[in-house]
């Protein structure tokens, strides 16, 4: 028990702002991201023997935490009333109003003035993540998997039981969603057809 | 020839997975030609970039 001093609360607390919009991402919800990161927290402090210190702190907290999210969506598909509600997203036909019939886009996309920049700006990641919110539930949780978690396309397949290609489909309509936020609310490009 | 849907669809499959070279072909012409498209290749990386900066950006705010 006296490993205890490897294993620093204070730095534990300071991870707790990073634990809990991590956990948002994933579950848009604030309590449950609370509960979960709580729980977190605790197990860590639980099998702090498990720790090696020079390893870091937040890799291994990330670790813990996002097989407590895993374990929470696996649970969550299972509730009928979770799932159902975005199914018929607005999203669904969102590839298919981004280009017309012939395959063009309606609204091409510009130049991204200096996007790093934007990196720099807090109003941007506000911005962000207004837009990530606002995808649809079943979208985004491939989309947040892939670019937060950064689980492979197959572990994707695996966990929300659909096909290869149906993740594909998932996350290029993700991919045009979010662009088509930043590009409307932050990049101010209206789309002119060129 | 690659309509642009079907380029933005292989652009973003290119973050997953290896492209044939038939399909870098193709896409590497339809950017040849297409703005849009290499606007939206772009844009993806830019996205992907954001991703990777959200979390740690805001917690510089801590």
């Amino acid at each position: 028990m006296n490993q205890s001093s490897t294993l620093d609360l204070n730095a534990l607390e300071q991870q707790h702002g990073y634990l809990l919009r991590y956990a948002m991402l994933q579950l848009r919800d604030p309590h449950l991201a609370e509960d979960v990161v709580q729980e977190t927290l605790l197990a860590a402090i639980e099998s702090r023997d498990n720790f090696a210190a020079q390893s870091s702190l937040r890799t291994w907290l990330v670790g813990i935490l996002k097989h407590k999210i895993m374990d929470l969506l696996r649970k969550k598909t299972r509730e009928p009333q979770f799932t159902s509600k975005d199914d018929e997203d607005p999203l669904e036909n969102l590839s298919a109003e981004s280009f017309g019939d012939n395959g063009h886009w309606v609204n091409p996309p510009q130049t991204w003035a200096n996007p790093t920049q934007s990196f720099e700006n807090q109003k941007f990641w506000e911005m962000f993540e207004f837009c990530t919110q606002r995808m649809p539930f079943s979208t985004a949780q491939a989309f947040m998997m892939r670019e937060f978690m950064e689980l492979s396309t197959e572990e994707i397949c695996q966990e929300l039981a659909i096909s290869t290609t149906n993740c594909w489909v998932i996350l290029h309509r993700a991919r045009l969603a979010l662009r088509e936020c930043l590009d409307l609310h932050w990049f101010g490009n209206k789309g002119k057809p060129c | 020839m690659l309509s642009c849907k079907q380029a933005s669809e292989l652009l973003s499959q290119a973050m997953e997975r290896d492209m044939t070279l038939r399909e870098r072909f193709l896409l590497r012409v339809h950017l040849l030609i297409c703005d849009s498209c290499k606007n939206f290749s772009r844009q993806i990386e830019v996205m992907h970039l954001a991703c990777r900066n959200y979390l740690e950006r805001k917690n510089t705010r801590d």
